[in-house]
């Protein structure tokens, strides 16, 4: 039984960009607990400041609360965004979420998005990834900055933290710097669940350097189980365990073209992810609420008869979902805590 | 008995507990001030009061004292609007508001994540627009650097202004516009991304006292949060600020005045004075009392007893002792008035400290306390109050079960929602939309 290689499964739950944004929670909510009760590891929301709807990581804090486990991970652009506030920002959705929350880590390249804030011209998209794999650090070093048992109430000295464990983190980055310690205390994950999209090229190395999960698309097992090798290989050049890296599949899914319907799919996902080419995939629907429910109600029960996906969430992180360790802090004094 | 003159009504808001010494940590009824059940309580606590809003404040770096990180008070706290965003999840009716610097956002996503609250809560978002800022809080963002007061708010104002620019983009009828901007702070275009909102613009809060700030909220504010929460001061401050309304065409009743307030309930007056002491015990521990006079002197005075008399020498006026936290305006002057009570009284370091740092606004039975709210109100001290509990979560609760029964008896509080949205509750206007 549990030889069998676990399965992650996500979805992305934005609509498409035509069609009018949606600005109600309530279609949001219901497809998060549709996906819940399927069972998936997380749902990814996507965003830019130039795509029309709410902003990504509102929405899905909005979500947390009427959801139980499963993981929530918004867009967040680290271009023309102050990666303290984002920081921030993705540490409390992690609190507000009991330590389900994750970020998808994007840039900004456009002219038209830069003119929405007028501060500077895009730079290119290799000095872009490179201020996000920047950002991604100073943001793992803020969250860290609060060691876990850094409150304290001791009433005896009248502390309430032991500022021995705040920690000034005195970042110098090629566009910005941040002092910090962060004003949030060290979420419920340690470090929330970092997602890059690497399906283009120039997101792949900072994929490899700072994300646990890396989306990836690929015309066939082959070409996927290619890109998992490179992402490993690349992550070992960082320092990093490869098995502390999830490779997921992004495809866009139409269950009302899909050759075969949900039950070709669920054969194409087994197959898939039991020779090895991917850890599990990320859907995006075609139609969110057309797709998500048929995928839940066919696709999931099969793959669920061949044992290949939970039943039942069996953690209460994303981490735990993910098979992903809660990482010990970067500032964290040996024996501290123990 | 002839009909009573219609009473004029009080609104009420929560704040969450702050970063500060009012926020008594070591009683074992203390809660995390982190963990978002905590917050969920407060809120549910204040929506089962029919309050107005809830509140909640913002610091973007950790205080530090004597270059070392503070640590005798509260400290670390979520983001306002992610955890506003969670919040309106749990609650149907209340009012939302998170404050969030002007200097250190842009007005394109600080804009489009107050829209999206104001969508995602039905209409309940409100924005508290500070400017506190100094290179120390500069230090964490990438502008950097330092306004000074007058240009602080001549930022903020053209942030707001611009704000209001993208929230009036999109048509009443759903169709997006593109929108230009070129001022003095700000050259921006293109197209907003979200729809007009169920409130047109968030309520806007404004919370500064200088005459720079007092302008502000009267030209473009509709909630003033003030520290002016004594019936003099406040009647004054009340007739200062309102008297600035006209000559931007507004109406008195267009900008809501709500002095942030605690509070101490008791059986008798009696009781409640007699905890009023305690908390003001509990709040001002030893090592508090030292740092609440470091504060004023701007020196290290580690050395010093707090059971002991207070320093001879006179404060350091030009001082960087202490960082993230608004200056004291006068310190030379506070010094005086502090030995002078410690000589007439015989107080050592700590009582004094006590007995001029800590007095609670509304102190007595649920009685008295309903009396004076209704009398700040009634007389143009206020027209509310931002209460500030001083435990988290539960500190709202007794206030909720006995003070808001007597206040809605009185005729001076509703008796339920009349509307959905904030401006609804605070009766405010409907923005005019620029098209
Ligand atoms: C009641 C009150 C509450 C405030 N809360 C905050 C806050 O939560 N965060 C913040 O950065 N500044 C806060 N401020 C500071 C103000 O935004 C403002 O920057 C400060 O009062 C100085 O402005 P002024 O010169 O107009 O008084 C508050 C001020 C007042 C009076």
């Amino acid at each position: 039984m549990t030889s069998i290689r676990t399965l992650h499964l996500a979805a992305e739950l934005a609509p498409g960009p035509e069609g009018p944004p949606v600005t109600s929670a309530a279609r949001t909510v219901a497809l998060a607990r549709l996906a819940e009760a399927a069972g998936l590891d997380f749902l990814t929301h996507d965003d830019s400041f130039a795509r029309p709807g709410l902003d990504a990581l509102a929405v899905l804090a909005r979500v947390a609360p009427e959801t139980r486990s499963i993981g929530l991970v918004p867009t967040v652009t680290t271009t023309h965004t102050e990666p303290f506030h984002v920081q921030a920002a993705v540490a409390t959705l992690d609190w507000v979420s009991r330590g389900r929350a994750g970020w998808r880590i994007a840039v900004s390249p456009t002219g038209a998005e830069a003119r929405l804030f007028g501060r500077r011209p895009v730079p290119p998209a290799a000095e872009l990834w490179q201020e996000a794999g920047e950002v991604a650090e100073v943001a793992r070093k803020l969250w860290d900055s609060w060691e876990d048992d850094a409150e304290i109430r001791d009433v005896a000295t009248g502390r309430f933290v032991d500022r021995r464990k705040l920690h000034h983190v005195n970042f110098q980055g090629s566009t910005f710097s941040v002092k910090g310690p962060s004003i949030v205390p060290r979420p419920p994950q340690g470090n929330p669940v970092t997602v890059v999209d690497a399906t283009r090229p120039a997101a792949r190395e900072t994929a490899a350097h700072h994300a646990d999960v890396v989306l990836i698309r690929a015309g066939s097992a082959e070409e996927a189980a290619g890109l998992r090798a490179e992402l490993h290989r690349a992550a070992r050049a960082h320092g990093r365990d490869p098995g502390q890296l999830r490779v997921l599949l992004s495809a866009t899914v139409d269950l009302d073209t899909y050759e075969g319907g949900p039950g070709a799919l669920a054969e194409l996902i087994a197959g898939w992810h039991g020779g090895g080419a991917v850890d599990g995939f990320h859907l995006v629907p075609a139609v969110p609420e057309r797709d998500l429910a048929r995928f839940a109600a066919d696709t999931v029960t099969r793959l669920r008869d061949r044992g290949l996906l939970r039943t039942a969430y069996e953690g209460t992180t994303l981490r735990d979902h993910l098979g992903l360790v809660r990482p010990a802090g970067q500032y964290a004094t040996t024996g501290a805590g123990a | 008995m002839s009909t009573p003159p219609a009473r004029k009504r009080i609104h009420l808001a929560a704040h969450f507990p702050g970063v500060n010494s009012t926020t008594v940590w070591s009683d074992p009824r203390s809660g995390s001030q982190i963990d978002f059940s905590s917050f969920e309580h407060l809120a549910r606590t204040a929506e089962r009061g029919l309050f107005d809003f809830f509140f909640l404040a913002e610091g973007l770096r950790l205080r530090e004292h004597n270059g070392r990180i503070h640590d005798l008070d509260v400290v670390g706290r979520p983001e306002s609007i992610t955890v506003l965003n969670a919040l309106a999840a749990v609650t149907d009716r209340l009012g939302l508001a998170g404050t969030v610097n002007a200097t250190f956002n842009e007005p394109y996503e600080l804009a489009r994540r107050l829209a999206s609250l104001d969508h995602l809560s039905a209409g309940r978002a409100a924005w508290n627009v500070v400017t506190s800022s100094d290179a120390f809080t500069g230090e964490n963002f990438r502008r950097g650097g330092y306004l000074d007061r007058a240009d602080r708010y001549t930022r903020a104002a053209e942030f707001l202004a611009t704000a209001r620019e993208l929230w009036d983009s999109w048509t009443p009828d759903g169709r997006p516009r593109p929108f230009a901007h070129d001022g003095p702070q700000f050259g921006i275009e293109g197209e907003f991304t979200v729809p007009r909102s169920p409130q047109g613009h968030p309520v806007v809060i404004q919370a500064g006292d200088s005459a720079e700030g007092r302008e502000f909220a009267a030209s473009a504010a509709d909630v003033i949060f003030t520290r002016h929460s004594t019936l003099e001061a406040g009647r004054e401050f009340y007739a200062d600020v309102k008297g600035r309304l006209a000559r931007y065409g507004r109406e008195p009743g267009d900008l809501k005045i709500m002095p942030g307030v605690t509070y101490v309930l008791g059986d008798t007056d009696a009781e409640a004075q007699e905890e009023a002491a305690e908390i003001r015990r509990l709040q001002v521990s030893p090592q508090n009392a030292i740092l609440a006079l470091e504060q004023i002197w701007g020196r290290d005075l580690s050395g010093y007893d707090p059971d002991g008399p207070l320093p001879d020498v006179d404060p350091d006026p030009d001082s960087a002792l202490v960082q993230g936290r608004v200056r004291v305006a006068d310190p030379v002057a506070v010094a005086r008035k502090w030995r002078a009570l410690s000589e007439a009284k015989g107080l050592s370091i700590r009582q004094t400290v006590i007995e001029s740092a800590g007095r609670q606004s509304f102190v007595g039975s649920p009685a008295t306390v309903a009396a004076a709210l209704e009398e700040f109100v009634a007389t143009d001290a206020a027209d509310g109050f931002i209460l500030v509990p001083h435990l988290t979560p539960g500190g709202l609760d007794d206030f909720v079960d006995r003070v808001v029964p007597l206040l809605q008896e009185r005729g001076v509080f509703r008796t339920e929602y009349a509307g959905t949205t904030l401006r609804a509750h605070l009766g405010l206007p409907e923005p005019v939309w620029k098209g």
